[in-house]
C-alpha cells in the first residue's frame, strides 16, 4: 500500500471507531444509570425517548448550554489543559487494539486494528500513564480543597497500581513473545486463553485496571460523601462532560485491553470456525461480535462490581496495592517462566 | 517500517483537534455572566477557609519516588520477556537464573522499604 492509501484507510478506521466509542460511551452511562437503578429496585432515567434511550442525547445538550464557571482561585490555563489531557489520553489509546482478524476487501489487506504497531502495548502503558497528569493538574489547579485531595489520592493511587499492572503484563508477553496486541491475541490459540494459564497475572491485572479507571471499589478520588465531587470538583460545562467522557472511555479500553491481553481477543473458544467453510466476510463478521460480546460482558462486570463491593478505606487500598497486588505480580512472572520451561509452552 | 506508525501519528492528531474541541465547545454556547458569588471557590456553601498552596503530607512523596524506582524495573523485565522462549531453546536454565537475580535484588529492596514502613499509611 503506498503512503496516501494507508492515510485513507486509517482515517476511515479512526472515524469507524471514533462512532462506535462515542456511542458506547452514552450508551455506558445510560445503562449504568437503568443497571444500578435495577439493582437498587429504583426505575432509573425512562422518559426521554423509549425507556429513555435518548438520555445521553439530553444530557449532553443540556451540558453544551450549561455556562462554563471558572473560579477565581484557579489557575486558569492548566485548569482548561486537565480536561484536554484526559480526553486525548482516552482517545488515542484504542489505536493498537485488534477487534478483529485482517480481511481482504477488493486488493488490499485490511488488518482490524487502527495501527498495527510492533510496540503496542508499551503504546497503551505510556498514554495511560500520562492520564495520571490529567487528575493531578485538575486537582491541583482547581483551587479547591476537595479537588486537591481528590487529586493527590487519585495519583498516588494510579502510579501505585501501575507498577502490579505492568508487572502482571509481563508475564503476558513472556508467552507471546512480543509487543504487538494482534501477536498476543494470536498467541493464546483458541482456547489456550492467558486467564487461564496464569489466573495471578490476570486477578492482578483485573484489579489494577480498576484502581486505573477510578472505579468502585477504588473511587477514592471522588468518593462523594467526603469529597463532594474530587478533582472534577470546580469543573462545569463541557469541561466536565470531557473528564466524564474520558472516564468511561477508560472503562472501555481497559476492558478492551483485559480482553486482547488475557481473555483471547477477537477467537472464540474451542470453535474454530475457519474449517466450518463459511463465507470470508461472515467469519470476520463472527469474530467482530465475540470481540463485542466479550466486551459487553466485562462492562457489565464492572458495573455489577459497583454495587456490589463497598469502597476501600484509603490505607487499605494502598495496603492492597503495595503489599499484596505487587508480590503477586511479581510471583506471577516466575510462575509463567517456570511453566514455559517445564511444559515448553 | 516506519510506514506502520504514520497510523499512529494520525490518532494522536485526531485526538488532540478533539479534545480542543471539547474544551471550546465549553465556552462557545453556554451564557457567561460570571459574579462574584459564582466564581468563588466551592467550600459547601460557606466562605472559603485559607489558601490550598499548602504542604502535602509526605506520605505522597515516598510513594512517587517508590514508583519511579519499581515502574524503571518493570521496564527492564519487558525485553527479557520478548526474549526469553528463544534464548531458552539457545542458552537454556541459565536465562531463568539471570532474571531470576535481578528479581531477588528488587525483592530485597522492596522488603526494606517495607521493614522501614514506607508502605505504612496509618
Amino acid at each position: 500500500m503506498s503512503t496516501w492509501e494507508i492515510v485513507i484507510f486509517t482515517l476511515i478506521k479512526i472515524l469507524v471507531i471514533f462512532t462506535i466509542m462515542m456511542l458506547t460511551v452514552s450508551y455506558l452511562v445510560y445503562f449504568e444509570r437503568r443497571i444500578s437503578a435495577w439493582t437498587q429496585n429504583r426505575l432509573g432515567p425512562n422518559r426521554v425517548g423509549w425507556e429513555g434511550v435518548l438520555q445521553p442525547f439530553a444530557d449532553v445538550f443540556k451540558l453544551l448550554l450549561k455556562e462554563d464557571i471558572v473560579p477565581e482561585q484557579a489557575e486558569k490555563k492548566i485548569h482548561s489543559l486537565a480536561p484536554v489531557i484526559a480526553l486525548f489520553v482516552a482517545f488515542t489509546t484504542y489505536a493498537v487494539i485488534p477487534i478483529g482478524p485482517s480481511f481482504n476487501f477488493f486488493d488490499y489487506n485490511i488488518s482490524l486494528v487502527v495501527a498495527d504497531v510492533n510496540m503496542g502495548i508499551l503504546y497503551v502503558l505510556a498514554l495511560t500513564s500520562l492520564g495520571v497528569y490529567a487528575i493531578t493538574l485538575a486537582g491541583w489547579s482547581s483551587g479547591s480543597k476537595y479537588s486537591l485531595l481528590g487529586g493527590i489520592r487519585s495519583s498516588a493511587q494510579m502510579i501505585s497500581y501501575e507498577i502490579s499492572m505492568g508487572f502482571s503484563v509481563g508475564g503476558v508477553i513472556l508467552l507471546s513473545e512480543s509487543l504487538r496486541p494482534i501477536a498476543i491475541v494470536e498467541s493464546q490459540g483458541l482456547w489456550m486463553w492467558n486467564a487461564w494459564i496464569q489466573p495471578i497475572g490476570f486477578i492482578t491485572f483485573l484489579v489494577s485496571a480498576f484502581a486505573e479507571t477510578n472505579r468502585l471499589p477504588f473511587d477514592l478520588p471522588e468518593a462523594e460523601p467526603e469529597l463532594v465531587g474530587g478533582f472534577h470538583t470546580e469543573y462545569s460545562s463541557m469541561k466536565f462532560a470531557g473528564f466524564f467522557l474520558a472516564e468511561y472511555a477508560n472503562m472501555i479500553i481497559s476492558s478492551a485491553l483485559i480482553i486482547t491481553l488475557y481473555l483471547g481477543g477477537y477467537q472464540i473458544p474451542f470453535i474454530d470456525i475457519t474449517t466450518l467453510g463459511l463465507a470470508h466476510w461472515f467469519e470476520v463478521l463472527i469474530y467482530i461480535t465475540a470481540f463485542f460480546f466479550k466486551m459487553g460482558a466485562l462492562l457489565f462486570f464492572f458495573l455489577w462490581v459497583r454495587w456490589t463491593i463497598p469502597r476501600f478505606r484509603y490505607d487499605q487500598l494502598m495496603n492492597l496495592g503495595w503489599k499484596v497486588m505487587f508480590p503477586l505480580a511479581l510471583l506471577n512472572i516466575i510462575w509463567v517462566a517456570v511453566l514455559i520451561m517445564v511444559f515448553n509452552l | 517500517m516506519i510506514e506502520s506508525y504514520i497510523p499512529i501519528f494520525l490518532v494522536i492528531g485526531f485526538a488532540i483537534v478533539f479534545a480542543f474541541g471539547v474544551l471550546l465547545s465549553s465556552t462557545a454556547f453556554g451564557p457567561q455572566r460570571p459574579t462574584s458569588e459564582k466564581s468563588s471557590t466551592y467550600e459547601s456553601g460557606m466562605k472559603p477557609v485559607g489558601t490550598t498552596r499548602e504542604r502535602v503530607s509526605i506520605k505522597y512523596y515516598m510513594v512517587a519516588m517508590l514508583f519511579i524506582i519499581f515502574d524503571i524495573e518493570v521496564i527492564f523485565v519487558y525485553p527479557w520477556a520478548v526474549q526469553f522462549k528463544k534464548l531458552f531453546s539457545e542458552v537454556g536454565i541459565s536465562v531463568f537464573y539471570s532474571m531470576l537475580v535481578f528479581l531477588v535484588v528488587l525483592e530485597l529492596g522492596y522488603l526494606y522499604v517495607y521493614k522501614k514502613g514506607g508502605f505504612r499509611w496509618d
